[in-house]
């Protein structure tokens, strides 16, 4: 029903359209994709072993996080959810930054000016309305840069989210609606959310809505960068609609072999996003099976630097939180961090 | 110069737009109607409608979208309606704009002004009635001001938003045509209390519109009453109230807002606590009930008036 779903790259790693990468490029990609792997095992790993006390696992959602976070330029801005952590990667953060909200030593802790990446946003939907004011921002600057916010199927259901579309809409603003239609929110199948393809809400708003293989990592990044090309240039909103599957739970707390049938992971098991680029590239690539040791030994260490950083996180002095709560601290509340510091 | 609290509120707003040009107002109605109550009536005709903005109806997506403005070096001062509107951009307030600074460690500020009319008084159908208050002083990370009279409407607007924290602040919708004198300096700062009028029987403690109520006590009392105006009711500062308390050992909170858990609970605990020696009477407090705002017809029994204060004030005294 309605829109095409772009493809470039078949699952069983054939090119089904044409494509402007250089084998570099595909190399790159699948460094990529290979490492915030490696980044989302290791932390899934790090909660089972009770270093963390919760994860939110992005197995399977790879391509449409690298897909799209390389299209970004250095001066756009990302306002993420909490999954975004192939996205995060993108944007330069030092994986171990993830960690502290998951571990349980910060809420964010990182400066959203010095990666153009926002503090994720766990309150559904609330981050699409910080993107369109973002862009609202960059117009009245004149500015020739796009935002990008990324949201889950299951955001689409929300005031919010609802809301940024209309406003987006309104304001002509050069917003990249990314959603990554993982075809669950926690446990309540994309059916209850929406009776219409994502995308195809768009139009109701008045912009362009597109939908692209979210396993297919040149195929998300054409689309975003066609997305962000038109953002930037005066274009306004579009969302991309990534069609795509979390092969493993909404979070570590979760199970969900109580509401998915096996048989649907299996399938989608087959569309797995590195699998396809590796056999493009075992086809394609003389030298890609040097490259790809070189890929798994960087792997080896990123995982290692993960597992050493992740127990070493200071846990944070409750007293000196205090200083963040106002820029200026009131007298009440430097009296609470006299009496926080009378007890250690 | 005489002005008007709406006038001043205007004047604040025009004279911060003057001095930043970061400074942008955003809201359903704020351009060419010039708000509701004509608050930024003029506005956009000077300012132009970019940094003006009238906006989509819709109080999440008006705070939402001023976070994202604040991430990107705005400090945006947005209008909500009236009081009862405020609760489809809760989830905003408290959850994003209070916390930003604190998930962030300081790295983001939120230099957002929330203008809401508030209280009630005017005849007013149902939600354009309420004091929302305490919903925000329960916030850590919030600041929550309303001031009281005309001089207070220019300089605490303007003091709101050249602050880098996020300022809930609260008109007293009922007090807009009062006049008074606007002074050359604001005298003291955004988040301090004064002493609205001296006296040495009994501490009456009030904002925003019940300012004027219990002054008009004052004038009517047999006993000496002193009238603390609270200016900012997060964060607090109580020095002037403890000050008077242990002068006159007696206390009455006055709001408009729902007794329970509202700011009077608070400020009964804190004199308790700090000024129990020096009290003579029980703390009491003159609120609306525990209902929802009633049909404005039977608005003047709910809030506050002369004849509950003075009665609360004959109580304090028979201990």
């Amino acid at each position: 029903m309605g829109l095409p779903i772009s493809q470039t790259l078949a699952p069983d790693g054939e090119l089904v359209a044409a494509h402007d990468f250089t084998p570099e490029d595909l190399r790159g990609f699948h460094r990529d994709l290979v490492l915030a792997r490696r980044i989302d095992s290791e932390a899934f790993a790090l909660q089972r072993h009770g270093e963390l006390g919760l994860w939110a696992p992005m197995l399977g959602q790879e391509a449409a996080q690298i897909g799209s976070g390389r299209a970004l330029a250095p001066n756009d801005f990302v306002f993420p959810s909490y999954r975004e952590h192939a996205v995060a990667w993108c944007r330069g953060l030092d994986p171990a930054l993830l960690l502290g909200l998951f571990r349980g030593t910060s809420l964010g802790g990182w400066d959203p000016a010095q990666y153009g990446y926002a503090l994720p946003a766990i309150i559904i939907g609330a981050q699409t309305l910080h993107a369109v004011g973002y862009g609202i921002g960059l117009t009245l600057e004149g500015k020739e840069d796009a935002v990008v916010t990324y949201f889950g199927d299951g955001a689409t259901s929300q005031g919010d989210t609802n809301e940024a579309f209309a406003w987006a809409a309104s304001y002509h603003a050069p917003v990249v609606f990314f959603c990554q239609n993982n075809h669950y929110a926690i446990s309540i199948p994309l059916e209850r959310q929406t009776r219409v393809p994502i995308a195809q809400r768009a139009a109701g708003f008045g912009f362009e809505g597109v939908r692209v293989d979210g396993n297919d990592v040149l195929a998300v990044h054409q689309v975003t960068s066609e997305a962000l090309a038109k953002a930037r240039s005066g274009g306004g909103p579009t969302l991309i609609e990534a069609v795509t599957y979390r092969m493993g739970a909404h979070t570590t707390s979760d199970d969900p072999s109580r509401y998915r049938d096996p048989h649907e992971a299996d399938a989608w098991a087959e569309r797995d996003p590195l699998l396809r680029l590796r056999t493009l590239l075992e086809r394609t690539d003389p030298g890609f099976a040097e490259f790809d040791a070189r890929v798994q030994a960087e792997a080896d260490e990123l995982g290692a630097h993960l597992r050493d950083v992740c127990r070493n996180l200071p846990d944070p002095d409750l007293a000196e939180l205090f200083e963040h709560v106002y820029a200026d601290l009131p007298p009440e509340l430097v009296a609470q961090r006299e009496e926080v510091r009378s007890w250690s | 110069m005489e002005l008007s609290i709406g006038k001043a509120l205007n004047a604040g707003l025009r004279a911060a737009m003057d001095d930043d040009a970061k400074v942008v107002l955003m809201g359903e109605d704020i351009g060419r109607l010039g708000g509701v109550f004509r608050v930024t009536d003029g506005l956009q005709k000077d300012f132009g409608d970019q940094r003006v903005m009238d906006t989509p109806l819709a109080e999440s997506a008006i705070v939402g979208a001023a976070v994202g403005m604040a991430y990107r070096g705005f400090r945006p001062v947005v209008e909500i309606q009236f009081d009862g509107f405020v609760y489809p951009a809760y989830d905003q307030i408290v959850n994003q704009v209070a916390r930003l600074r604190f998930r962030s460690e300081g790295a983001v500020k939120v230099p957002l002004v929330i203008r809401i009319p508030y209280g009630g008084g005017i005849g007013a159908v149902e939600h354009h009635s309420e004091s929302p208050e305490a919903q925000f002083v329960m916030t850590p990370g919030l600041t929550v001001v309303t001031p009281s009279n005309a001089h207070d409407a220019f300089w605490m607007m303007r003091q709101a938003i050249a602050s880098d924290d996020p300022v809930i602040f609260l008109e007293p919708k009922q007090r807009y045509w009062d006049t008074g004198e606007v002074g050359d300096e604001a005298g003291i700062g955004l988040h301090q209390s004064r002493v609205a009028r001296e006296g040495s029987d009994v501490t009456v403690v009030g904002y925003g519109p019940v300012v004027k109520t219990c002054l008009a006590a004052a004038d009517e009392a047999e006993a000496s009453l002193e009238v603390i105006d609270l200016r900012s009711l997060s964060p607090l500062d109580l020095g002037p109230v403890m000050d008077s308390v242990k002068r006159t050992g007696r206390v009455v909170v006055v709001h408009e807002a729902a007794r329970t858990l509202g700011l009077g609970a608070e400020l009964a605990t804190r004199i308790t606590q700090e000024c129990f020696y020096s009290l003579e009477a029980p703390v009491q407090r003159v609120t609306g009930y525990d209902m929802p705002y009633p049909p404005c017809r039977v608005e003047h029994d709910h809030l506050p008036s002369v004849e509950r204060i003075l009665d609360a004030v004959d109580v304090t005294g028979e201990f």
